[in-house]
């Protein structure tokens, strides 16, 4: 074939595009094809395609949804390790006129694709994966307002991390850091694919989150069960809410920078290039106008945990419900006047930043009312040390070191000896690890029996957790050191060889944090094994105090087969207290909205036409478009979106759970 | 959240609806496409302020005194105004559940926003021929950008209104539809006002600098 032929057909994807001469990359790949193929000739083999497309895929059960954000968000975990492994074996290694085993080209990826990953596509799937499981359990719901959303959402999700994903193999990923900046970040700097699929992951991604976030926001508003005012509301859906807002009022903002760093790319615009008056600053303040609240989107899920965990295992009322509400208000609205702190360096003006300064130290008051809260909640409660309340415990520990880093990096003449360096970085590792990490292990542990009806096992939750906990202070507390010291971030190699020692020590924190992984897939495989010693029958294992505990564990299709009625904060545990009876009889059918492909497909478009334009495959990027459109507009000529289950279904699976509960007694 | 919470006649407290009539579909929708609006709102914020910060840095190239030509720009807005009153016209021959008449409206609408993108397409052409193009300064690129964005909203809720032309068409004002048309409502109403900005803020302003 002629090479223009070629050139019309592929783009700028060639042969040369695989990376070949990188050995780890292809011993990545062949494990990756491996497994990959062993895991479809398995589904194959036990034809398992149909009942994946019919009750997963194609699901709009907010509940079955949830369980695959969190997978999602635990695969790409085990990849975004991996990046940070091998980052603490090089800087490990390279002293002393080594190189260390990664080279420069690999290395850049290396590091962006890791904080990409992890924050894109591990923290949020995990945040959102939570809050679309909890959130409708929590409020009485049945879904959530947009089903058929919901699952769109989630693919396009998914399309974001396959888009991350084939970097790795199909050319290669971003060398400009997680947040791109520019001019690094534009045609003559990266001419390579690198941004472009940054880019597209993010974008195809984002629409997803948007969407996502209008949903739940909606679903809250609108979906509460009766009794439920908004100071009922259990405190995790308070912190949903207010997260919601803040993604649909900062991810916009992404879209919008990303899409004007594409036509710079893309069509040779001015926005953010040196010359014909583009501004590289601008770049960085819109993007960081969406990412300090992007912080506040993961941690105040985390924080809404927490809250949930700590009332129920000190079996007392959460402290200071009003105060919670309102310091997680503040802390949203306050999030929006922080930005500038990231880059005090620019050189704004005394004034900007003292302003942006002040603004900074003041956030950390709301959350410090939350850790006082927290910790009164305690006060003379009962206290359960269960999986759940161990990470909480050592989020309140770890946290407020990370707290205390953070005011100290909001002191702009510090913040001017510590920027980039590795104190940092060790700070946000701190405050991502301990509060939004930790946080979502609290939350797993906490509403997996939820989820699945039976427990995690314990011992190798607690295995996961010390070497967690451990490996995470011995990999961050010597970066504290070394930031002090003045090491910058994203380095190679070094020169100094007194450095060694704390790179060493790191990277051992590394290894234990390995470990701790790899229990907690032990935990998950075991208790799948034990699944009938870990059984819970009752739906509510820990005594708990909040509505999703009422119904049985797994819940039904329709979560209630009554719409409940509250009275109070904590509506399960009044219910509790004041006798109520499981209904036995009257039931009747229920709504539901019914599953579709719809979402599926079209994601799989959108990452069709985000794969295209990445390579310049301008008539793939083109039909995919046309066929999205399509079928978008074809899905609206369907106006019978959903059933009723019969009231038969529901008296018989009511029935069985009666007979279960009969039984357990 | 309206349904009354009374003990029942025994003095029992209540826990649960015996007698639950589901939410009406399309029950979150009007609130759902508020929020939508607000976010699709923020949009054009972030792209106003990029045009406020770059929009004077025209790089020795062409400036707005140059460029715009308000005559032209006078009769787009009518057109787009005018688009807002037609459709508004719709909405209220839909509520007398006069489909026929329904229809013009919206297909009067649907010629106003057309001809609006035609005048802007026209607008846009001649300036690159001029070689005001938008790899010509970052005033331009921004100027480009803003208002092709605003465009392209235009082009998408034209798309939307022959879709629900041929959903009104084939299966008369029904409820899902008349919501359909609420919501298409809202957004061209809010490209109205977008526009007003974009008209204030880029042309007027910019031709007095």
């Amino acid at each position: 074939m002629s090479p223009d032929l070629l050139k019309l057909i592929f783009g700028r994807l060639g042969l040369e595009s695989l990376p070949l001469h990188e050995p780890i990359v292809v011993g990545t790949f062949v494990v990756v094809a491996l497994g990959g193929a062993a895991l479809l000739g398995g589904l194959t083999y036990f034809r398992l395609w149909g009942y994946l497309w019919r009750e997963w895929f194609t699901t709009v059960d907010h509940k079955r949804i949830g369980i695959m954000y969190m997978i999602l968000g635990i695969v790409m975990l085990l990849r975004g390790f991996a990046d940070a492994l091998m980052m603490r074996g090089q800087q490990m290694l390279a002293f002393g006129g080594s190189e260390g085993y990664l080279n420069a080209h690999h290395y850049d990826q290396v590091f962006t694709a890791h904080g990409v990953i992890m924050i894109f596509f591990v923290a949020m799937p995990l945040v959102t994966g939570l809050m679309n499981y909890v959130v409708p359990l929590q409020i009485g719901a049945r879904d959530v307002s947009f089903p058929f959303l919901n699952n769109f959402s989630f693919w396009m999700t998914v399309g974001g991390a396959v888009l991350v994903m084939a970097s790795l193999f199909i050319g290669e990923f971003a060398r400009t850091g997680w947040l791109a900046y520019p001019p690094l970040s534009n045609i003559g700097y990266s001419p390579d694919v690198g941004v472009d699929y940054y880019i597209w992951a993010l974008q195809v991604a984002g629409v997803g989150t948007t969407l996502s976030g209008i949903n739940l926001i909606c679903t809250i508003v609108k979906l509460r069960c009766p009794g439920m005012t908004m100071m009922k509301m259990p405190v995790f859906t308070w912190t949903s809410l207010c997260t919601n807002v803040l993604i649909v009022a900062s991810f916009p903002v992404l879209t919008v920078v990303l899409a004007l760093l594409s036509l710079d790319r893309y069509v040779g615009t001015n926005f953010f290039t040196n010359d014909f008056g583009g501004s590289p600053m601008m770049y960085v303040n819109l993007i960081w106008i969406w990412g300090h609240p992007e912080v506040y989107i993961l941690v105040l899920p985390a924080f809404g945990i927490f809250s949930e965990v700590t009332s129920t295992f000190s079996g007392k009322r959460l402290f200071g419900y009003t105060s919670m509400v309102y310091a997680t208000v503040v802390i949203t609205i306050l999030s929006y006047l922080v930005w500038l702190h990231h880059f005090f360096t620019m050189g704004s003006g005394a004034s900007v930043n003292s302003f942006f300064g002040i603004t900074t130290m003041i956030i950390s008051i709301p959350t410090g009312a939350k850790m006082f809260n927290w910790l009164f909640t305690m006060y003379r409660g009962r206290i359960r040390y269960e999986l759940p309340m161990m990470w909480t415990i050592a989020f309140m520990l770890t946290f407020v070191i990370g707290g205390m880093t953070g005011v100290l990096l909001a002191v702009p003449p510090a913040d001017f000896v510590l920027h980039n360096s590795l104190f940092l970085i060790a700070h946000f590792h701190n405050v991502i690890i301990g509060g939004v990490v930790f946080g979502a292990f609290a939350g797993i542990n906490y509403w997996f029996p939820k989820a699945f009806g039976f427990k995690l096992d314990p011992f190798w939750g607690k295995m996961s957790f010390w070497f967690w906990v451990t490996g995470f202070y011995l990999a961050f507390m010597p970066l504290y050191v070394l930031g002090l010291m003045g090491v910058t971030r994203r380095l190679r190699v070094f020169d100094d060889p007194s450095l060694q020692i704390w790179f060493v020590i790191a990277a051992i924190g590394a290894v234990f944090v390995f470990i701790g992984i790899l229990s907690m897939l032990m935990q998950f495989a075991v208790s799948l094994l034990k699944r009938e010693q870990l059984k819970d029958v009752t739906g509510d294992p820990w005594d708990a105090r909040t509505l999703e505990w009422a119904t049985s564990s797994p819940p039904p299709d329709y979560n209630f087969a009554f719409t409940p009625v509250v009275h109070d904060n904590d509506a399960w545990w009044d219910m509790k207290r004041r006798g109520y009876q499981r209904p036995l009889t009257g039931f009747k059918p229920i709504h539901m909205p019914s599953s579709t492909g719809t979402g599926i497909i079209l994601a799989g478009f959108a990452t069709a036409m985000g794969f295209a334009l990445v390579w310049y495959m301008w008539w793939l990027a083109a039909v995919s478009f046309i066929a999205m459109l399509a079928v978008g507009i074809g899905h609206t000529f369907n106006y019978h979106r959903d059933f009723d289950i019969p009231a038969e279904d529901v008296i018989r699976t009511e029935d069985a759970r009666t007979k279960l509960l009969a039984g357990a007694k | 959240m309206t349904i009354a919470v009374n003990p029942s006649q025994t003095g029992e407290p209540v826990f649960y609806l015996a007698d639950e009539h589901p939410h009406p579909e399309g029950y979150s929708t009007s609130l759902g496409f508020w929020i939508y609006l607000m976010s699709d709102c923020l949009i054009f914020a972030i792209l106003f302020a990029t045009y406020g910060v770059l929009g004077g840095n025209y790089a020795a190239g062409p400036a707005p005194k140059d460029l715009f030509d308000l005559n032209l720009v006078a009769v787009n807005t009518s057109m787009l105004l005018l688009s807002s009153i037609t459709y508004g016209f719709a909405m209220l021959t839909m509520q007398q559940n006069k489909v026929a008449q329904t229809q013009i409206w919206l297909a009067i609408t649907g010629l106003f926003g057309l001809a609006f993108i035609g005048i802007e397409l026209t607008e846009f052409a001649h300036m690159i021929h001029e070689g005001a193009t938008p790899q010509r300064s970052a005033f331009l690129s921004a100027f480009f950008t803003l208002v092709g964005t605003h465009g392209l909203h235009v082009t998408c809720g034209l798309i939307w209104l022959v879709t629900l032309m041929v959903q009104v068409g084939k299966f008369g004002l029904i409820e899902a539809n008349r919501r359909r048309l609420m919501c298409l409502s809202m957004f061209w109403h809010f490209l109205d006002v977008v526009w007003i900005g974009v008209f204030t803020f880029v042309y007027l302003l910019g031709v007095l600098r």
